[in-house]
């Protein structure tokens, strides 16, 4: 099966536990098993089936859920992580001590951080930085205007910055 | 220094890194890079936190997950629109 893998982390970031997201991915193969004839040769396997996997959570699983998700998002400056690390500032030569501290980062923290933004900026950011999609792409898979990508993206690379640096306060990283 | 281009560079410092400049902008950035450690340094801390998030928010698929949907794919294959 090609891009299960990816498919699976995806799913894993948009539902936030692991038996929907087993289930996710199983649904999403089998609409693609089902629906290959309408898969046009040449174009973008892997967006399609992101497509696929995306509008099946939306329409599936999103409906499961209990209470509508807090969809708002405090928008902090730019450069967030990296301004308070003091980078602009320090602008050393080669490797610097604000790339040492990424490495520090657990993939649990990091994968915290990804689920605890609202899931319209979620999903952008997943697709953009995790997979790579183009914003093009991800206006396609999300079905929404590249400037609405654009923004979404923004501000929800922006709140993952500052969630991974509450995380790095949490944890005695920074003083 | 190059500084009359910093607030530029930084403004456009995502559509740069997303590739999604046409070539003349993108090299009037990559110009200013060169240029300007300061905002080399903040486009080089951004490139690694891509890499970084990418990196750790990788899964394997549990070996379950695979048989069931190679199984759940035969089964549609046997008995197409049933399951």
């Amino acid at each position: 099966m090609p891009f299960m893998s990816s498919l699976y982390a995806a799913a894993l970031r948009m539902t936030r536990n692991a038996a929907d997201a087993e289930d996710l991915v199983q649904e999403t193969y089998l609409k693609a098993y089902r629906g290959f004839g309408g898969f046009e040769a040449g174009t973008n396997l892997k967006a399609w089936l992101y497509r696929i996997l995306t509008n099946t959570y939306i329409n599936t699983y999103r409906a499961k859920k209990r209470r509508p998700e807090e969809s708002d998002l405090e928008d902090v400056e730019d450069l967030y992580l990296y301004r308070r690390l003091g980078g602009l500032e320090i602008a050393s030569l080669g490797r610097s001590a604000e790339e040492d501290l990424l490495d520090t980062y657990t993939d649990e923290e990091v994968k915290a951080a990804v689920e605890s933004l609202p899931e319209q900026f979620r999903m952008a950011v997943l697709l953009a930085d995790v997979e790579g999609f183009s914003y093009k792409e991800i206006a396609e898979i999300l079905d929404i205007p590249i400037g609405t990508v654009m923004s979404r993206l923004h501000r929800g690379r922006k709140g993952l910055q500052k969630k991974l640096w509450e995380f790095a306060v949490e944890r005695g990283l920074v003083a | 220094m190059a500084e009359g281009n910093c607030d530029d560079a930084l403004h456009e410092l995502y559509h740069f890194l997303d590739g999604q400049l046409d070539d003349a902008r993108r090299r009037a950035i990559q110009h200013h890079l060169d240029d300007c450690p300061p905002c080399y340094e903040a486009f080089d801390f951004e490139v690694e936190l891509r890499v970084v998030i990418a990196r750790k928010c990788h899964e394997t698929v549990p070996e379950h997950l695979k048989q069931r949907i190679a199984d759940a794919i035969e089964h549609e294959t046997l008995h197409p629109g049933s399951g």
